[in-house]
């Protein structure tokens, strides 16, 4: 799932200042359960919002709705009679949903109301870590079923740096390294021996550093 | 026992604290509480394991919410007590009720009162 996690209220209040309608607007799937943007949060930032401008004597409208995906147009399509009733939206989706947003509702400011952070698994509540960077060439069947991209700060590709100490990592104590964790499950696949296979030189420009990517699937248009 | 306790208290009856919420107890503010207090039972005696620890982060999210938009984190507070020990229940509420009243009205609730006039 794609993790975020909230704005400081003072970061959103500014990004709300001299509105006087505002549709906080959540997100039923990631967003849901990484705890940072869905009914729930939307109920609580909503209701903080209110008492706050409240408490400053501000008449400010404040409703709340949370959309099944914002990242679909059926879902976001959902807003298109509401929409011109507020100054502005609060989006608590990703940064996704935040510029689909935007973009279906020319006319109506959306602000981000949370940071995403990136791709990652709920280890136990309250705790999420990074999987993958979406690099769009996955290599997980060469590496154990563990990605160096995503999992090693160095993103190598072809085993552990020189900083890689008792199986941490050299930029926090507390941070496995990445290729110690490649080794460990090579290891306990019995494939230790792909570890001295060396993989080829990645294909950069599939990530994003080859610009913004599309995919067109004609089969399933 | 048959003891007496302030009068401005309601009591909401929960089956355990770990259904409090932070919602809730920002939903209570936001209708005109002056504040709330949300007794569970002693800590390490929950049925559920860890109702009244999770009550007591959900309360400290509320103080903390509360401080930043103005309205005052004291009003909230997490008690912890047996459900044998009606004295403490009633040293609790008059405790609060000591402390509310001290802090004055929710602000919420005045300017309610002057927007509504």
């Amino acid at each position: 799932m794609i993790v975020a996690k909230q704005k400081p209220i003072e970061e959103i209040l500014e990004g709300l200042k001299g509105s006087g309608r505002v549709l906080v607007a959540g997100c039923n799937e990631c967003v849901t359960v990484c705890e940072s943007g869905g009914k729930k949060e939307v109920a609580i930032l909503a209701s903080a919002l209110r008492m706050y401008f409240m408490n400053q004597g501000k008449e400010v409208k404040i409703d709340e709705i949370t959309l099944e995906r914002q990242c679909d147009r059926e879902y976001v399509e959902e807003l298109r009679k509401l929409i011109d009733q507020y100054d502005v939206v609060l989006s608590l989706a990703c940064g996704v949903g935040v510029q689909f947003l935007a973009e279906t509702y020319m006319k109506t400011p959306v602000v981000p109301g949370v940071d995403t952070c990136f791709m990652g698994v709920t280890e136990q509540r309250g705790v999420w870590t990074e999987r993958c960077q979406g690099c769009g060439q996955c290599i997980l069947a060469r590496t154990g079923g563990i990605c160096p991209v995503s999992r090693c700060a160095k993103r190598l590709f072809n085993g552990p740096c020189g900083g890689s100490a008792r199986g941490k990592c050299e930029i926090d104590k507390d941070l496995d390294c990445g290729w110690q964790l490649i080794i460990n499950r090579l290891k306990e696949l019995g494939r230790i021996e792909d570890y001295e296979v060396l993989l080829p030189i990645k294909d950069w420009s599939k990530e994003r550093a080859g610009g913004p990517r599309k995919i067109v699937r004609e089969d399933v248009q | 026992m048959r003891l007496q306790y302030p009068s401005s208290i309601r009591i909401i009856c929960l089956p355990c604290t770990g259904k409090v919420d932070l919602i809730h107890i920002l939903r209570s503010f936001e209708k005109g509480a002056d504040g709330v207090y949300v007794v569970g039972c002693m800590e390490g005696s929950c049925q559920f394991t860890s109702g009244n620890l999770r009550a007591r982060k959900r309360v400290e999210q509320a103080r903390t919410l509360l401080n930043t938009i103005g309205i005052g984190g004291d009003r909230v507070q997490m008690y912890n007590l047996s459900s044998s020990e009606a004295p403490r229940f009633v040293e609790i509420a008059e405790e609060m009720t000591r402390k509310i009243l001290a802090l004055g009205p929710n602000p919420i609730k005045a300017v309610r009162k002057k927007m509504a006039a």
